[in-house]
């Protein structure tokens, strides 16, 4: 137990007085975190908006009002025919057109319901996605209006249906959960990579050859080289965590030991998988290349952080699910956002427990007493 | 008593088998310094790795301790010392550190076992502070020692300890090893360098994975079979060119600024090749017998 400590002490000695390695590990989720958080949260103001009015009577002109008042939008002097709208809408130059149909007001009067059609510039779906709702809206307070005066007069309730057409990107997706996505991103990095770099590192520099030949057992040796990172990865899920709370008004809605607890699970899983990477290799350079390209860009890819897996091929969907970031952020997503309990997320768990166990169960098998 | 037994030793790499070790095979008595002296790419580290446990033979058996490489490799492990070519202890930590964390992985500390590292400590003192990856090589080197000292090994395997390091340095590195060897420890060193062959209780001469000699020092330049002459004038590569010329029968090399030469017939006047010699404008001649060296006899029994 002495010898454990002090590799453990050793390996935090080479954390701390490497200070580019410093440098990645702590302020690389500080970055993400504020780079993800404040690109996000750019709230959309004075927006350009045209309205294509067929009706131009009472009820139209309400509701054109309504709009303009508001913040988000500026309603634009501009007079548009509905055929020119794409052309518009390629020069750049608007994001977003409401039609109002012919004989709004009849139809809101007699059927009790009228659509308007909505069409967005949706080449950005973030933009297209937060002003449609910003207008959906304003469109609830016109309805909740219009019922308020209408419950002296029938029993009926008025309905407004927004037709909603996203152009140029129909299935539109917000990619907007991404804390889950960038702890999973940098747990990912710092564990799978530094730890398959510090082992590989050892056998690189010759002290490895030392270390074999000594009476400390060469899997306790890996073990040893984990825990610092285990230690230094709670850490770094504390930062982001305080971060969203704090800096971003992200609050932790579920339990936040649960959060916590899976958080060290899914650590332990890709410590698993550095050691693995670094078992298997025998240089820093093609350690670092394995984990980039073998693990980071498939976190990217496919743990539904930046493209929904939904829309995947079923053969990409069957690759993400041995994936273990995507786990974990579905994970942390129902923990932190959604503040679900341990029973919405036991086959997640589950399947990291079982990615994890497969990982040192390889390890342990290829493990080398020996250099070669 | 017989600390290393070697047996038939073999090793190779690759698909293609490229042979590093060839069928070697020694021993090596208790409290020995038994050198192991051969140019780059002999097989030397490779040797050294089967006999720590770090490599599988592939053919051929070794005992250390009277323990099997092999087999016994986890009980090897905890006995023995090993100091790497490649200086490889922690660059980030300093020399106190270094030290102390060797001493606790091998279930000791620096107290027990002060008396074999304190001659070296004791220069490595005023420096404790400073981080490894900072110290010249010979420092370097002695704290590389200490750390394969510091659990009081029975057998020590050196793979070329004072490669890259200063004349002085490496003296006084083998003054410690002798120091060692009087405390009981068996040591086995591998060398590039003849002049430090001598230092040694036993050679063993290896070139291309095989051994070609075994014995002390002195029986290895006694049976150096022919008369070796020393020539020196004023352009080594002319005279070294002229001597080569002169006869099919001598065999003439380079050796520091000297050239060293040797007949194949005794019958070869030596008095009518200086007098050629002096033809040939090497006016400031000087020939004359020479003891040949350990590299002499390595240069002998490699053009066997």
């Amino acid at each position: 137990m002495k010898q454990f400590g002090a590799f453990v002490k050793k390996e935090f000695a080479h954390v701390f007085r490497d200070r580019r390695t410093l440098l990645i590990l702590f302020g690389m989720p500080i970055m993400q975190i504020l780079i993800f958080g404040f690109a996000l949260s750019n709230e959309i103001k004075n927006t350009q908006l045209v309205v294509i009015d067929k009706a131009k009577d009472q009820a139209s002109h309400k509701l054109i009002n309504r709009i303009d008042a508001s913040s988000y939008f500026e309603v634009s002097n501009i007079m548009l025919e509905e055929k020119d709208i794409e052309e518009v809408f390629e020069k750049g130059k608007l994001k977003l057109v409401l039609i109002i149909p012919a004989e709004f007001n009849l139809m809101l009067a007699h059927d009790k319901k009228a659509s308007v059609q909505l069409i967005a510039d949706a080449s950005d779906p973030n933009t297209a996605n937060l002003l449609k709702n910003y207008l959906a809206a304003i469109l609830q307070d016109y309805q909740a209006e219009l019922n308020g005066i209408g419950n002296g007069i029938g029993t009926e309730s008025i309905n407004i249906v927004p037709q909603t057409r996203m152009l140029y990107n129909p299935q539109l997706r917000s990619a907007h959960n991404f804390v889950p996505g960038v702890m999973a991103l940098v747990l990912m990095l710092v564990c799978v990579m530094m730890t398959a770099i510090t082992i590989v590192r050892e056998k690189e520099t010759g002290t490895m050859e030392v270390l074999l030949i000594s009476p400390f057992k060469p899997w306790l040796v890996i073990i040893a080289k984990a825990v610092p990172y285990l230690v230094l990865s709670l850490v770094n899920v504390t930062t982001i965590v305080l971060l969203s709370v704090f800096v971003l008004q992200l609050p932790v809605n579920g339990s936040l030991f649960l959060l916590f607890a899976e958080s060290t699970l899914f650590i332990i899983t890709c410590l698993g998988i550095g050691i693995f990477i670094s078992i298997k290799t025998n240089s820093q350079l093609i350690a670092m290349l394995i984990s980039l390209i073998g693990m980071l860009l498939p976190t990217i890819l496919f743990s539904g952080f930046m493209f929904p897996l939904e829309n995947m091929p079923a053969v990409l969907q069957w690759i993400a699910n041995i994936i273990p970031a995507r786990w974990y952020y579905v994970i942390v997503k129902s923990v932190m956002i959604k503040g679900l309990g341990f029973s919405a997320i036991y086959l997640e768990t589950l399947a990291l427990v079982v990615i994890a166990a497969f990982f040192y169960a390889l390890s342990i098998k290829n493990f080398k007493v020996r250099l070669a | 008593m017989e600390a290393v037994v070697v047996k038939g030793i073999s090793k190779h790499y690759g698909k293609d088998r490229f042979v590093a070790v060839d069928n070697v095979s020694f021993t090596v008595n208790k409290g020995e310094i038994f050198g192991i002296i051969g140019p780059d790419g002999a097989g030397k580290t490779s040797l050294f790795r089967v006999l720590t446990t770090l490599l599988l033979p592939d053919g051929g058996e070794a005992m250390v301790d009277g323990l099997d490489v092999v087999k016994d490799f986890k009980q090897i492990r905890q006995t023995i010392g090993y100091m790497p070519g490649k200086f490889s202890l922690y660059q980030d930590l300093t020399v106190e550190e270094n030290l102390n964390f060797f001493a606790t992985v091998f279930k000791t500390t620096i107290k027990e076992n002060y008396h074999l590292i304190k001659d070296i400590y004791v220069q490595l003192e005023p420096f404790k502070d400073r981080r490894a990856g900072k110290l010249s090589g010979g420092m370097k080197q002695k704290l590389a020692l200490s750390c394969a000292l510091i659990h009081k090994p029975t057998v020590l395997f050196l793979d070329e300890p004072t490669t890259g390091v200063d004349p002085v340095s490496r003296k006084e590195f083998w003054q410690m090893l002798k120091k060692l060897k009087n405390e009981g420890i068996t040591i086995l060193v591998s060398t590039p360098y003849m002049d430090e062959a001598t230092l040694c209780d036993r050679i063993a001469l290896m070139q291309k994975s095989e051994i070609l000699a075994i014995e002390t020092p002195q029986a290895i330049i006694d049976s150096f079979p022919k008369e070796l002459y020393k020539a020196k004038s004023v352009s080594t590569p002319a005279l070294l060119n002229d001597i080569k010329a002169w006869s099919d029968d001598i065999y003439a090399y380079p050796f520091g600024e000297n050239v060293h030469f040797t007949f194949q017939k005794e019958s070869i006047n030596v008095e009518e090749l200086r007098t050629y010699l002096y033809e040939k404008e090497h006016h400031n001649l000087e020939m004359e017998p020479d003891i040949p060296s350990i590299e002499d006899c390595f240069i002998h029994l490699l053009r066997a």
